[in-house]
């Protein structure tokens, strides 16, 4: 969690090679699909794209602060996502913005205390440990969040039957009066309005609650040193639980937005996708810097979104190359900066 | 004494040994694999210290280059049985040859890139193999295009998002009373053959500047190992062993489908050999062969539905109570350093990682 550093002119060399990329490829799709085409799409990208940013927050959060890449991250999204289809399809009856609050405020409050509490079972008592440990847990509760959430709800005893989700997929209640408009040939729905103004919002809120609060202050202190923090009266293990909670909380709300989005949620795997895509955004930024995160999203969103309009098996590849050729250029992300080791 | 009771079984000894069957053949020969495969992680991950989590796109390199060429270029099934075994092995060794080729490839940008962003890179470049293997009709499609029709006849049939199946089948060979299968006793010998040849490499002169790779790079090279090659040479051996593992996967599962080797494929082989013990050939044989038999055996008892459930959380208490894995870097008396003054295993697993404080 670190501001990007490195030279003026050497940012600016690579904000103009991006650039010229990114405006190259985009004359040439207008030049194939024409101009509707290629608006229409972005506008589809950017709101993938702030579903990605803001999975990727929380994963490169929670790699600022630990160092842990933690493969469940996706699976806390789908959890965001199925809490927030329940709450909302609970309360759809009371009206659209109170159906659409309540299922945001719950599935951030209910994931954020799952976030916790995995972190407290799963990765605190392996925080001193070698590193690969926490990395198998991670894994771990990737796999049991998935397989235990998929467990068909007639097949668990008493308890538990109320907590899994089910292998099926389930349909995501309508939260907000979709409106369709259209401006020159354009459509778009008040869904794409809305998934971008809430993902600015959020992450307006995180910026701002990591630089002006206390207990973000206490995240960048524990995120540069942990030890010295701890000597500063920092309380190091709530101070990494609050980080969990907030991360997880992100992916509530996108998981809610992606929910929403796309009308269905199709089984308790559905996550690992968009964790994957996620890892690959935050890793494209600089992994553990959170503008990094938010400009990795948005260009995995948007360039997924076009490839995919391509080919669908290039939507799927495009990420990875993308990702590989901004490593074998820039070994720390786009944002990051390339530490030469000491001896 | 387990492929003895084996080749009793199948052979005509009226002795009724019916609880081996095929599905029991199956899970063993898949953790033979996966014994080969762990092992081969472990060269990157554990002994050279660099991390590695797409070993499923070499996996799916050596499994589609050795179905290829068992069923397209020499017809295994046209040959003599004794004639099948030698060609068979061929192949193998072609298609770990082209994996590990591969992993030279991909082992060069981990010149510059160091942990996560070599991992993820590593993920990524099995990610494009799947895909490019899903997209083989279009690329037939267009092969045909610039008229290249035989070409694009062999890419179409490796069947793309369809899978790809009807591979030669080795049968059973009969000597007097026994029945040896020998598809079983292939994967057998070369899974011991891969622990012998790992052993021998780790203490080689090239493991150890392996290990000093992995304790500081930037010691090794000052004591003059050249780290640039230690690395690209054991992601090439990684990726000749998954290539090899790949293949006997192809002819075990007898059907391929892109999606066998996504990301979760390498997820397996990051959990075996963790579970096991990083550096530690020993533990990469015992976890890799119980964690494949666990969750078979979860479901032989009944718990069908709960195996996925249950495996994971075996797994974190593992982790939390026992974290440097099973075996920690110890090995067995017959895979341990040979005896002539050589140093234990270098010790990373016990001591503070340089990440976290």
């Amino acid at each position: 969690m670190s501001v990007p550093q490195g030279g003026y002119w050497r940012t600016l060399a690579w904000a103009g090679g991006l650039g010229s990329v990114l405006v190259l490829s985009s004359w040439w799709y207008i030049a194939t699909y024409g101009l509707t085409v290629f608006l229409q799409q972005l506008i589809n990208g950017l709101q993938r794209g702030s579903i990605y940013a803001l999975v990727a927050l929380g994963f490169t959060m929670v790699y600022g602060i630990i160092e842990l890449i933690n493969f469940a991250h996706g699976d806390i999204f789908m959890f965001g996502a199925y809490i927030a289809a329940f709450v909302g399809g609970a309360l759809l009856s009371q009206g659209y913005w109170v159906a659409f609050f309540a299922a945001l405020v719950a599935s951030m409050v209910v994931t954020a205390l799952l976030g916790v509490l995995i972190e407290r079972v799963a990765y605190r008592p392996l925080r001193y440990k070698a590193r690969f440990s926490a990395l198998t847990t991670a894994m771990g509760v990737s796999i049991f969040l998935e397989n235990f959430f998929a467990l068909p709800p007639h097949a668990v005893p008493f308890p538990l039957n109320y907590v899994v989700f089910g292998p099926n997929y389930i349909r995501f209640p309508d939260l907000l009066n979709v409106q369709y408009y259209s401006y020159g040939g354009i459509y778009f729905t008040t869904l794409h309005i809305m998934d971008f103004v809430l993902a600015i919002l959020l992450m307006l809120l995180l910026v701002y609650f990591i630089h002006y609060t206390l207990i973000g202050k206490a995240m960048r202190a524990v995120a540069f040193d942990k030890d010295g923090a701890k000597l500063m009266g920092i309380n190091v293990d709530w101070t990494i639980a609050a980080t969990f909670a907030i991360g997880s909380g992100l992916a509530a709300a996108s998981g809610l937005m992606y929910g929403m989005t796309y009308g269905i949620l199709a089984s308790p795997y559905f996550g690992i996708f968009p964790g994957l895509q996620a890892f690959i955004a935050a890793v494209l930024g600089g992994i553990g810097i959170i503008p990094g995160a938010v400009l990795g999203g948005f260009l995995m969103g948007v360039s997924e979104t076009f490839a995919t309009s391509i080919n669908s098996n290039l939507g799927y590849m495009i990420s990875f190359l993308i990702l590989i050729v901004v490593l074998l250029f820039k070994p720390a992300g786009l944002l990051g900066r390339w530490r030469r080791e000491k001896v | 004494m387990l492929y003895g009771a084996i080749l009793f079984s199948h052979g005509d000894l009226g002795v009724d040994v019916n609880w081996i069957t095929d599905y029991y053949l199956q899970v063993l020969m898949l953790a033979g694999i996966n014994i080969i495969v762990t092992i081969g992680l472990n060269l990157i991950n554990g002994f050279t210290g660099q991390f590695s989590i797409g070993q499923a796109g070499f996996m799916a390199i050596g499994a589609y280059l050795t179905a290829m060429l068992a069923k397209l270029v020499i017809p295994l099934d046209t040959l003599s049985l004794i004639a099948q075994i030698p060609a068979f092995l061929g192949i193998l060794v072609i298609a770990g040859a082209a994996a590990g080729a591969v992993g030279y490839l991909i082992g060069l940008p981990s010149l510059r890139l160091k942990g996560d962003y070599l991992a993820i890179v590593t993920l990524a470049f099995g990610e494009v193999v799947r895909s490019i293997i899903r997209s083989s009709d279009e690329i037939a499609a267009s092969l045909k295009g610039w008229g290249l029709s035989n070409l694009a006849e062999v890419i179409e049939g490796i069947g793309g998002p369809r899978g790809f199946g009807g591979f030669p089948k080795f049968d059973s060979l009969t000597v007097g009373v026994l029945s040896i299968p020998i598809l079983f006793t292939l994967v057998f010998v070369l899974t011991g053959l891969t622990v012998i040849v790992t052993r021998n490499i780790v203490y080689s002169s090239y493991g150890r500047s392996c290990l000093s790779v992995r304790g500081n790079e930037v010691a090794a090279e000052v004591a003059g190992v050249n780290s640039t090659r230690t690395k690209v040479l054991a992601f090439t051996f990684s990726g000749f062993f998954a290539g090899v593992g790949g293949g006997l996967f192809a002819f075990v599962i007898r059907f391929l489908h892109p999606d066998n080797f996504s990301f979760l494929k390498s997820i397996d082989y990051l959990i075996f050999l963790y579970a096991g013990g990083m550096g530690s050939l020993s533990g990469s044989i015992i976890s890799a062969s119980s964690l494949t038999v666990l969750p078979e055996f979860l479901r032989v008892v009944g718990f069908e539905q709960w195996r996925l459930v249950v495996y994971p959380l075996l797994l974190i208490a593992l982790m939390v109570w026992w974290p440097s894995g099973l075996m920690g870097n110890r090995e067995f008396a017959f895979l341990a350093a040979p005896a002539k003054g050589l140093p234990e295993v270098l010790d990373v697993t016990d001591q503070e990682p340089e990440h976290v404080v």
